[in-house]
C-alpha cells in the first residue's frame, strides 16, 4: 500500500536529508494488515541510511520523537498496533529545544 | 600610528564604546521619565512601588475605573477594541493579566514586544545572559548599542519603549529550581522561550506544581514547534515526553544555526497564544501542536494525546510538590547542562594535544606538517586556516588515504608512521571533534597525531585577534 512518510525537527538527516518520501509498504507475508510496528522496522531496513540509534529506541521510536499518523499523535491509535491504511501520512519528528 | 595628534582607530573604537554606553544610559532614563510622566498625567494618586520593579508605572487596575479604559487606553488599544470577537471585555482582560516570560532570546524577543505593546498589564522577564553581536540577527528586541550588556536590561527598556504603561519586572538571573517557585507565583501565564532541554522540563513542571498555563515554543534550523501545556485539563510537557532524548539529540542554535526569523515567528505565535489565553479569547492551542517548516513554507497543525494518568508531574499518583520540584535536579535528569556553555571535552592525553600558541611557533618556524580541519564543509566555507586540508569528521574513515597522501607516504605503511618527517594536527571550532578525530587516528595508526587544544576559538583568542569567529 502507498504511504506518504515524512521526517522533521533533524530527523531527515538520518535519511540523506530527504523530509519526504512516497512509499509502497506491503504486510508481512503471514499478517493481512500493516502495522505500525511492521513500518518501524521497515523505515529502520529502506530509509534509514545512519545512526539508527537516533530514530529506534528497543522496538519503539526513541524518546523526544513524536509519530502523527494522519495528523494525530498514535498515543491516540494504539502506537505500535495502529493499523495502517493506504494514502496514510504519517510524520516523525523529533522535538526541538533551541530559542 | 602619527603624532599630529590623530587618534588611533582603537582610541576611536574606545571613544564610540564610551559615548554609546552613555547613551543607553541616557536612553535608559529617558524611557523611566516618560513611564513615571505619564503616570503622573493618567492618574494623580499615589502608587505603591511593586517591589521588583524600580519604575512607577501605573498598575493595570489602577488605569480602569468603573470597568472603564481611561481615555488614553481606549485611543492606545483601539484597533483592538474595534474587534468584535476581541472588544472591551478582552482588552481589560489583558490589562489585568500577568505573563512572565523566560527567556530573552530569539523567541522572547517578538513575543515580549507583542505582549508590551497589546497592554498586558505586568511582563516579567528572566534572563542571565548579555548581548551579543551574534544575537542580534534573530533577537529584535536587542540593539547593538546593548552589546555587552544585560538582556533583560535591554529588553526591558525596549518595551517601555513601546508602552510606558506596562510593567516591565526585569529577573537578571538564571531561572533554576531555587528562585523558580518564588518567581513563577507572581504571574498568570508562563512563556517557555528557553533554549534548552532541563530548562524545559524544569518550567513545565514549575507550571504544574503552581497551576499555571505554559505556551511553549521552540526553534532550530529552518523548523519550528509551538503548544501550549498545562491548560484547561491538557497535557504537560512530560505527558508528551515522559523521558528525556538521548543527549546526541538535542542540537543547539549555536551549533545547527538557526534562519532569524523563524524562532521570531514561532515567538509571535507565542505571544498570540499568551494573548488568547489572558484575554480569554479564542480556543488556545492545546492538546494541538503546530508544526512549522520554513523551508517548504509548510504549517502542520497536529493533535496530540491528553493528560497522561500515569504522568509523573500531572498525573493521578503524582508526587510532585513545590519542595520536590526543588531538590529535583533537572541537569543529571536530562543529562544535559542548564546553561547553553558549549561541551568541553577531555578525551586525550596531554601529549597528544598542543596549544595554538605552540602550533603557531611550530608553523612560522617552519616544521613540515600537515593539518587537517575536520569541521564541516559549510564551516569551512565560511572561513579556515590557510594550507588546511577539509576532512569532515563524519568522512574521516574514507578519506584517510588524503591524510597519507598528504602526509608523503603510502596508504599501506601506517604502522610505521612515526618515522614519517611530517608531523598531523587537526583542528575543529572549538577542540571536541578534533579530540574524538585523533582518538581515531591513533586508532587507525596515525599515532603522532595531535588536536590543537580549543580549535580555531583558541586561535582567534590567542594567536590572531582578527580571526573571524561565528
Ligand atoms: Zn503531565
Amino acid at each position: 500500500m502507498q504511504l506518504t512518510l515524512e521526517f522533521g525537527g533533524g530527523l531527515e538527516l538520518l535519511c540523506n536529508s530527504v523530509k519526504i518520501h512516497t512509499v509502497d509498504v506491503e504486510p508481512k507475508a503471514e499478517e493481512k494488515k500493516l502495522t505500525m510496528k511492521h513500518l518501524l522496522s521497515w523505515v529502520h531496513t529502506n530509509l534509514i541510511k545512519e545512526r539508527p540509534e537516533m530514530f529506534l529506541k528497543g522496538d519503539t521510536v526513541r524518546p523526544g520523537v513524536l509519530v502523527l499518523i494522519n495528523d494525530c499523535d498514535w498515543e491516540l491509535s494504539g502506537q505500535l498496533d495502529t493499523v495502517l491504511e493506504d494514502k496514510d501520512v504519517v510524520v516523525f519528528i523529533s522535538t526541538l529545544h533551541g530559542g | 600610528m602619527d603624532s599630529n595628534g590623530v587618534s588611533s582607530a582603537s582610541d576611536i573604537r574606545r571613544e564610540i564604546a564610551s559615548l554609546e554606553a552613555a547613551k543607553a544610559q541616557i536612553e535608559d532614563r529617558i524611557s523611566t521619565l516618560q513611564a513615571q510622566l505619564s503616570n503622573c498625567s493618567s492618574n494623580g494618586r499615589a502608587k505603591e512601588e511593586i517591589e521588583e520593579n524600580r519604575f512607577s508605572a501605573p498598575s493595570p487596575t489602577e488605569t480602569i475605573s468603573d470597568g472603564q479604559l481611561s481615555a488614553d487606553m481606549i485611543y492606545r488599544y483601539s484597533r483592538h477594541l474595534l474587534l468584535p470577537s476581541f472588544g472591551v471585555e478582552a482588552q481589560a482582560n489583558l490589562l489585568k493579566a500577568s505573563v512572565l516570560v523566560i527567556g530573552a532570546g530569539g523567541l522572547g524577543s517578538p513575543a515580549l514586544l507583542y505582549l508590551a505593546a497589546c497592554g498586558v498589564g505586568r511582563v516579567g522577564i528572566v534572563d542571565h545572559d548579555v548581548v551579543e553581536l551574534n544575537n542580534l540577527h534573530r533577537q529584535i528586541i536587542h540593539t547593538e548599542a546593548y552589546i555587552g550588556r544585560s538582556k533583560v536590561e535591554s529588553a526591558a527598556a525596549a518595551c517601555r519603549a513601546i508602552n510606558s504603561t506596562v510593567q516591565i519586572v526585569e529577573h537578571k538571573e538564571a531561572f533554576r529550581t531555587s528562585n523558580a517557585v518564588e518567581i513563577m507565583s507572581k504571574y498568570d501565564i508562563v512563556v517557555d522561550a528557553t533554549d534548552n532541554v532541563p530548562s524545559r522540563y524544569m518550567i513545565s513542571d514549575c507550571c504544574v506544581v503552581l497551576g499555571k498555563p505554559l505556551i511553549s515554543g521552540a526553534a532550530l534550523g529552518l523548523e519550528g514547534q509551538l503548544t501550549v501545556y498545562n491548560y484547561n485539563g491538557g497535557p504537560c510537557y512530560r505527558c508528551l515526553f515522559p523521558t528525556p532524548p538521548p543527549t546526541t539529540a538535542c542540537q543547539r542554535c549555536a551549533d545547527s544555526g538557526v534562519l532569524g526569523v523563524v524562532p521570531g515567528i514561532i515567538g509571535c505565535l507565542q505571544a498570540l497564544e499568551a494573548i488568547k489565553v489572558a484575554g480569554a479569547i479564542g480556543e488556545p492551542l492545546s492538546g494541538r501542536m503546530l508544526l512549522f517548516d520554513a523551508l517548504s513554507a509548510r504549517i502542520r497543525i497536529v493533535k496530540i494525546r491528553g493528560r497522561s494518568l500515569q504522568c509523573e508531574a500531572c498525573g493521578e499518583n503524582t508526587t510532585l510538590t513545590p519542595q520536590k520540584f526543588r531538590d529535583f535536579d533537572y541537569e543529571k535528569f536530562t543529562q544535559s547542562p542548564l546553561s547553553t556553555s558549549p561541551l568541553k571535552l577531555n578525551l586525550l592525553p596531554t601529549n597528544a594535544r598542543i596549544t595554538s600558541k605552540e602550533y603557531n611557533e611550530r608553523n612560522i618556524k617552519g616544521e613540515a606538517h600537515v593539518l587537517v580541519d575536520v569541521r564541516p564543509s559549510h564551516h569551512y566555507k565560511i572561513i579556515s586556516l590557510p594550507k588546511s586540508l577539509n576532512i569532515p569528521l563524519a568522512s574521516l574513515e574514507a578519506r584517510l588515504w588524503e591524510i597519507s597522501a598528504a602526509l608523503g607516504r603510502d596508504e599501506g605503511d601506517k604502522t610505521e608512521n612515526d618515522g614519517s618527517s611530517a608531523s598531523l594536527y587537526v583542528i575543529c571550532r572549538r577542540g571536541n571533534d578534533s579530540q574524538r578525530a585523533v582518538e581515531y587516528l591513533h586508532k587507525m595508526g596515525f599515532t603522532s597525531a595531535k588536536d590543537i587544544v580549543g580549535g580555531l576559538e583558541s586561535w582567534a583568542n590567542d594567536v590572531d585577534p582578527k580571526f573571524p569567529t561565528y
